[in-house]
């Protein structure tokens, strides 16, 4: 019967019994990541031959560098036949890498610059930083200028005194209603610029004369230029390129084609023939006998070629964010510039910092497209320094050192995107 | 009184005041467009007046008849008949076909790359994983012409010369007894015909006849197999039961062709090292092996970051979905997972196309002849034509660019979501 016999219960559990020897430690390992199926082991082999390869042919030239050397020939005769890297080269020339045809004496003022830079960038990357410092990044352009170029400090100061004297109208002629109020600042900004600034200037110079010994444009190579162009045309693509996708989405038909139009002809050029435009035509489109900076030209090439790609990536965002945004701006009685600043653009641009930062990576290594109308980046010195008697023929350890330090910077924007990317991340999952 | 409830609220009229031009919402956008007309109309006069005052000072006129004159240069890699005779137009259109086929070479490389190296990306086997990753890192933060540099140098300096081939104590030897690469190229087979039928004449093109019939022949067989295709989809979906069509798929698509070619007396031609170079085959010079994998190598990185963003874009319910339906691997992939990865993919995949056809603009760094060292460079120096010759090439790539990004239009239209 089956009262008779009751099931039995196990009134405690059973301890876990040792897992079967090939489902544990170093094995377990083993068979799941390196060798799950016949195509991971292949590749895990594959990879291995391959690293090992790699490490075989390259660390006896690393292991066996040369550092102290004043010509390739005197490097081959240290090292005797053996294979070696000369990096004698890069303790020779590395000043000249970084900062072209400079004036030795005078390197201490991009390196400042280039302190003051990221000082002037901690307050924008950094939110803990005071805000007080805004206003140090705010005159570091002026700053950067006179240190870099040299020349009289008062020149960037009159410069900025536009911005003031506009600000002040502004201010005082608000009362007339907005629209009036900037007309009258920019008036006044310009009428400032063109009559009054000159003199101001060499009044100012002439009572304390405050210069720099000032350094030609001619002078500057190596990644002190692609600095000057990277950092200048990143810092004007993202608002010009913000009024360019905005014109694109505007519904005014005739701002409308003509962003489409500047936007599909920049991408659809390759950036080196905008850069031969800089240097060859730029005579044919400007006044007769009107002759300035190749540097300045290029700047301006380069931030109107990164201003197209910066448009597409913000168009991009703008597209992305739900229509109801915008709605809710309009039904809280913003305007357009206001829902555009409180509303849409934060969110846009949170969207779109991938996109920004790739074009940002992006504008820095096309710096070095300017070799091919003659300025000195880091490429054209390394052909150069491979001219000389002394550094004939040797290419890798120029390359790896170029490589370097172009991989220095743009990896670490791309990990501050990263970075910016999470700590701006608001829908926690 | 029903009357009162029924009162029309129209607006009042108001009198058009000049303040509203600025104020009024409706007339303030014609107001801005009207400006913004004025002000690009004044730039584009203050442009032309400038060009046209600069070219009178230099005695220079606007004329493309610069084109018809005779280049007298040479070009080291050529598709079409050219000659130092003949005239800068000509020389173009070489530059312009080296441009295309670089472009094309390296779109397909870099494809091919970039589609392993994104799936490796996300293997589960962390070597390989790492290693992607290396190289992704590795080739997206270093500037692409210095990669091109890199390629050419280790073309011209770290490869065998000729005469390293030669001789009992030879220290290099070809690959398969076929293929040599060397400092001053790389010499691969080529294909020859014993009967050849001559060339067909097209004016500026003269291809073999061999050649066109081949391709033809092959079209044709392509076309005769999508339509057995299509009536054994036809007979499927009327009957259930699809019909074996592998073996007449393969004879449609093989036979023709084969016949084709053993009838023209089909063979390749080897290189063989004669003197101090290698005679015969296909010379691919140094300088288009260089931008070659600079190209594609670089680009292959970028679609790597692509294809992975794209795979992952498709969630795994697309997948068990798939297989709830009792979907095959092989058609969970063709008939659900490909059709979504790609919608993701191929627009992001066609903007590197449209990069790498600008980006053939660098071949001047290891002397490419492309169509900017032919027409933007040696024809400008030569003539003196910058305007026009600089004018023509950005509207040359511009016209390239527009085909690519129209053909992505289409594309994107087709396979774009249809919400209704």
């Amino acid at each position: 019967m089956s009262e008779r016999n009751l099931a039995f219960v196990r009134g405690e559990m059973l301890p876990a019994r040792e897992p079967p020897s090939g489902q544990t430690g170093l094995l377990k390992l083993l068979r799941e990541s390196f060798f799950k199926d016949w195509l991971s082991a292949l590749l895990t082999v594959t990879s291995l031959i391959v690293l090992i390869w790699i490490a075989r042919s390259v660390s006896p030239w690393l292991i066996d560098s040369v550092w102290n050397a004043n010509s390739l020939s005197e490097c081959r005769q240290i090292l005797g036949g053996a294979e070696g890297a000369c990096f004698a080269v890069i303790r020779d020339r590395w000043t000249q890498l970084l900062f072209g045809f400079y004036p030795p004496t005078q390197y201490w003022r991009p390196v400042l610059a280039f302190v003051l830079m990221l000082i002037a960038l901690a307050p924008i990357l950094f939110p803990p930083v005071p805000r007080r410092l805004l206003w140090f990044s705010a005159a570091f352009p002026g700053l950067a200028y006179c240190l870099i170029w040299g020349g009289t400090l008062w020149l960037p100061f009159s410069a900025y005194a536009v911005f003031a004297v506009g600000a002040i109208v502004l201010g005082l002629a608000t009362r007339l209603g907005s629209g009036v109020a900037i007309v009258l600042a920019l008036a006044s900004a310009l009428a400032w610029w063109i009559f009054v600034s000159g003199s101001v200037t060499t009044v100012l110079t002439q009572l304390l004369p405050l210069a720099l010994a000032p350094v030609t444009s001619r002078e500057m190579g190596g990644f002190l230029l692609s600095i000057v162009i990277g950092v200048t045309g990143i810092s004007l693509s993202l608002p010009l390129g913000i009024v360019l996708a905005l014109g694109r989405r505007s519904k005014m038909p005739l701002v409308k084609t003509i962003s489409v139009m500047f936007i599909e002809f920049i991408r659809g050029v390759p950036l080196i023939t905008l850069l031969f435009t800089a240097s060859l035509l730029l005579n044919y489109f400007l006044p007769p006998g009107t002759n300035f900076d190749l540097i300045l030209r290029v700047i301006i090439m380069v931030t109107l070629f990164a201003t197209a790609y910066m448009a597409e990536v913000i168009r991009g965002g703008l597209a992305a964010l739900p229509r109801g945004q915008y709605e809710a701006a309009e039904a809280l009685g913003l305007d357009y510039w206001k829902a555009q600043r409180l509303v849409i653009m934060p969110q846009a641009l949170k969207i779109s910092i991938p996109g920004i930062v790739n074009s940002f990576i992006g504008l820095f290594k096309d710096t070095t497209l300017v070799v091919f109308i003659g300025l000195l980046d880091p490429i054209a010195l390394s052909n150069s320094i491979r001219a000389t008697t002394a550094w004939q023929g040797i290419y890798w350890e120029l390359f790896i050192f170029i490589g370097g330090l172009f991989f220095l910077f743009c990896f670490s924007m791309s990990r501050y995107s990263m970075h910016l990317e999470r700590r701006l991340k608001t829908d926690q999952h | 009184m029903a009357n009162a409830l029924t009162f029309p609220t129209r607006e009042p009229h108001q009198a058009f005041r000049l303040s509203m031009l600025l104020n009024d919402s409706r007339y303030r956008s014609y107001t801005i467009q009207i400006f913004v007309l004025m002000c690009l109309m004044l730039g584009i006069a203050w442009l032309v007046d400038n060009t046209v005052r600069n070219l009178a000072l230099l005695g220079k006129d606007f004329s493309f008849s610069f084109l018809w004159s005779t280049a007298g240069y040479d070009i080291n890699q050529r598709l079409i008949e050219y000659d130092t005779q003949m005239t800068h137009g000509r020389a173009a259109l070489v530059g312009l076909l080296n441009t295309v086929v670089l472009a094309v070479l390296s779109c397909v490389l870099a494809t091919i790359i970039g589609v392993m190296a994104g799936v490796l990306r996300l293997s589960g086997n962390p070597i390989v994983a790492r290693l992607t990753t290396v190289y992704v890192e590795v080739f997206r933060n270093i500037p692409l012409l210095l990669w091109i540099l890199v390629f050419g140098a280790i073309m011209s300096e770290a490869v065998p010369a000729p005469n390293a081939f030669k001789g009992a104590s030879a220290t290099a030897s070809m690959i398969f007894g076929a293929v040599a690469i060397t400092n001053r190229g790389v010499f691969i087979p080529e294909p020859l015909f014993a009967r050849d039928l001559g060339t067909l004449n097209l004016g500026i093109f003269q291809p073999s006849l061999n050649a066109v019939a081949v391709l033809v022949v092959v079209i044709t067989c392509i076309l005769v197999n999508r339509a057995l295709m299509r009536h054994a989809s036809r007979v499927q979906s009327q009957t259930g039961v699809r019909p074996v069509t592998w073996w007449t798929s393969a004879m449609i698509l093989a036979a023709p062709p084969l016949l084709l070619l053993w009838a023209f007396g089909f063979h390749l031609g080897y290189p063989e090292l004669r003197g101090f170079n290698f005679q015969g085959g296909l010379q691919l010079r140094n300088s288009l092996i260089a931008m070659w994998l600079g190209l594609s190598i670089y680009t292959g990185a970028f679609i790597a970051e692509n294809v992975r963003a794209g795979i992952l874009a498709i969630s795994k319910g697309q997948t068990e979905a798939a297989y709830a339906l009792g979907l095959r691997p092989g058609k969970t992939m063709r008939l659900v997972i490909l059709p979504q990865a790609l919608r993701v993919l191929v627009p992001p995949l066609i903007s590197q196309y449209l990069n790498i056809t600008k980006n053939t603009s660098l071949g001047l760094a290891v002397g490419y002849m492309d169509l900017r060292s032919t027409l933007g460079g040696i024809t400008i120096n030569q003539t003196g034509r910058e305007l026009e010759g600089m004018l023509l090439l950005m509207l040359v790539y511009l016209s390239l660019s527009l085909i690519i990004s129209g053909s992505m239009n289409v594309y994107n239209a087709r396979v774009g979501l249809k919400e209704r």
